[in-house]
């Protein structure tokens, strides 16, 4: 019997339930060396900004216990080089891509998305309100539901009713319902969950902060618990809002995972920087996994979590 | 064009401070050039350490009867690079090569100085023969910080014309570092290229002495990476473009391998406020 592995998030039909995580994959080419992307669900393409950004001082990165800390910063060459190389070549190359957007302030997220609302190669767009990496705290937009709120509205705004627009949220909140519950009212037509997860380690020889920006973010198998949560929590309160969740996924059986908490669809992100064929892997991982179960599709084992045993 | 294969352990065999390990597998070899890297998944299944480790290439062969052999020297520093040296002949490693832009070489025959720190000799032999086959003259300085941390001398000091030694320690050669000898040697070899693989800090030193006797300094920097393919900006430092402007480049793909006066070495771990894109204020 084969397994059905097409699934959506709200109006988007993936073929695939699996995706790359933003940051973790540029814009595709790079891993298109290892496998087919267009295979995938889809390529969610590193934040993009209005602007080129250098990014953080190095170091930038600390292997932890089954996990890394980052603190790139969000370096990229601006939507303008973005839209005229990784977009045209995402585009030429067929894959299902979902810009990731960022931005310092409201407005900036609004140009970001007019730059990119009418390429034929994007399918929907990622609005990222939660990376840690950022000078000031308050502009995790993420960790306030009127914030979070603010720039999902904004972004709605500005792109057709068509394009879907799913909001990155940050698990370092005391009530990530309430936020996930402000950006739907906001126009949102899903949540990503979650993002990485602010950390620190000290250097043992200095004893001072190991990283240049001093703090990052934590991602890998480490945070998986605290993802599954989140996409539990969500699900539970929102049984119909459309969910792509990630957070250590390194396994069909992780995928699985997060799947039967709730998730619509899955991305891979820190496993890529240890096996680059990962998404490909997990993609046939996760059909077996689904097959021995005895189920017939992705959307059959979707939120079997929550279901009551009778 | 990297490509990740299951290679096969082969040889595992200690050399000084170092292991140099013999790896086949399909395809691996493949339009290998000295300065090209590879990286290693370590751990095996399940493990906490979710990132490979990258090694620069010390040799690779195109066979036909066993796949193809790549070599590497790894120094034994972390729990990663200690679970690699100690697998056992036949074991299977998951590996990605070739990585990174190698070593350019000189169009003429040109007097070429090959100059490594500790391990970063690893690529050297390879390098020499290289160049003597397009007519090179090929002259070596290897510096460590004692004897057991030379790798490859016997091999190297076969190939080269002029070869010296530097030690820390003086446990043998000269008693400095490399730098100390280069301009003596440069001037006597005539060096219009110079070739260098060691640690950072050396690295500046042989691009500023390079610079100051006129010559062109090839570096292959070593900067700590999460992915080693180009898509996690991890590993960046600041170079200067052919356009004369300062960017965060990827050491992986854009490197290893920079030219020396190209690298904003004193300003190596900070975002330099002229560089692309850097922040106007309060950081990123």
């Amino acid at each position: 019997m084969t397994v059905s592995m097409s699934t959506s998030l709200g109006n988007l039909q993936l073929r695939g339930p699996v995706l790359t995580a933003s940051g973790c994959a540029a814009a595709g080419k790079e891993l298109d060396q290892f496998f087919d992307i267009t295979e995938i669900g889809g390529i969610v393409t590193k934040s993009i900004m209005l602007e080129p950004r250098s990014g953080r001082p190095t170091p930038r990165m600390a292997e932890t216990p089954s996990g890394m800390l980052n603190s790139i910063g969000l370096q990229g060459p601006g939507v303008d080089s973005f839209v005229a190389n990784d977009l045209a070549w995402l585009e030429q190359r067929g894959a299902t891509t979902i810009v990731s957007i960022a931005g310092n302030n409201t407005e900036e997220f609004s140009r970001v998305a007019a730059r990119v609302r009418d390429h034929s190669a994007v399918k929907g767009i990622e609005v990222n309100i939660s990376c840690p990496n950022v000078s000031n705290r308050g502009l995790v937009f993420a960790c306030q539901p009127e914030s979070a709120a603010d720039v999902v509205a904004a972004v709605r705004r500005t792109v057709p009713s068509s394009m879907p627009v799913i909001a990155k949220l940050s698990p370092d909140v005391t009530d990530i319902v309430a936020i996930a519950h402000a950006v739907r009212d906001a126009g949102a037509d899903g949540v990503s969950l979650i993002n990485t997860v602010l950390g620190m380690v000290l250097d043992p020889q200095t004893l001072r902060p190991k990283l240049g920006g001093k703090t990052g973010g934590l991602s890998g198998p480490a945070i998986r618990p605290i993802a599954i949560r989140c996409v539990y929590q969500i699900r539970a309160a929102m049984p119909d809002f459309p969910i792509l969740g990630m957070g250590g996924i390194r396994s069909g059986l992780d995928a699985l995972e997060f799947i039967a908490a709730g998730a619509n669809a899955v991305s891979i992100g820190t496993a890529i920087f240890g096996d680059p064929s990962a998404p490909m892997r997990i993609t046939r991982e996760l059909e077996e996994e689904l097959q021995k179960r005895g189920f017939s599709s992705v959307k059959e084992a979707c939120g079997i979590a929550h279901r009551v045993e009778r | 064009m990297a490509v990740q294969v299951k290679a096969t352990l082969l040889s595992n065999r200690r050399v000084g401070s170092y292991h140099h390990l013999v790896l086949s597998g399909a395809g691996f070899a493949s339009g290998v050039r000295p300065g090209h890297f590879a990286a290693i998944a370590v751990g095996g299944d399940n493990t906490p350490m979710v990132l490979r480790r990258a090694f620069s290439i010390h040799r690779a062969t195109e066979m036909t009867a066993k796949g193809s052999v790549v070599e590497l020297v790894v120094s034994a520093h972390g729990p990663g690079t200690q679970w690699l040296v100690a697998q056992p002949v036949g074991a299977i490693l998951d590996v990605v090569a070739p990585l990174g832009r190698p070593f350019a070489l000189p169009r003429d025959p040109v007097n070429c100085l090959l100059v490594a720190g500790g391990y970063g000799s690893a690529p050297m032999a390879y390098l020499a023969e290289e160049l003597i086959a397009r007519g090179c003259q090929v002259d070596m300085i290897f510096g460590a910080s004692t004897e057991s941390k030379l790798f490859d001398t016997l091999e190297c000091k076969r190939l080269a014309r002029y070869f010296e030694i530097t030690t820390d320690d003086g446990s043998i050669g000269t008693k400095g570092r490399v730098s100390d000898v280069m301009p003596e040697m440069m001037k006597r070899a005539e060096t219009a290229v110079v070739y260098a693989c060691g640690p950072m800090p050396m690295l500046q030193a042989v691009a500023k002495v390079s610079a100051q006797l006129g010559a062109i300094s090839q570096t292959a920097v070593e900067e700590s990476m999460a992915c080693g393919i180009g898509v996690c900006m991890t590993c960046v430092l600041p170079v200067i473009g052919d356009d004369g402007v300062t960017r965060m480049v990827r050491s992986c793909v854009d490197g290893p391998v920079f030219r020396g006066d190209r690298v904003r070495w004193d300003a190596v771990g900070t975002v330099p406020s002229d560089a692309y894109g850097a922040p106007q204020s309060g950081g990123h």
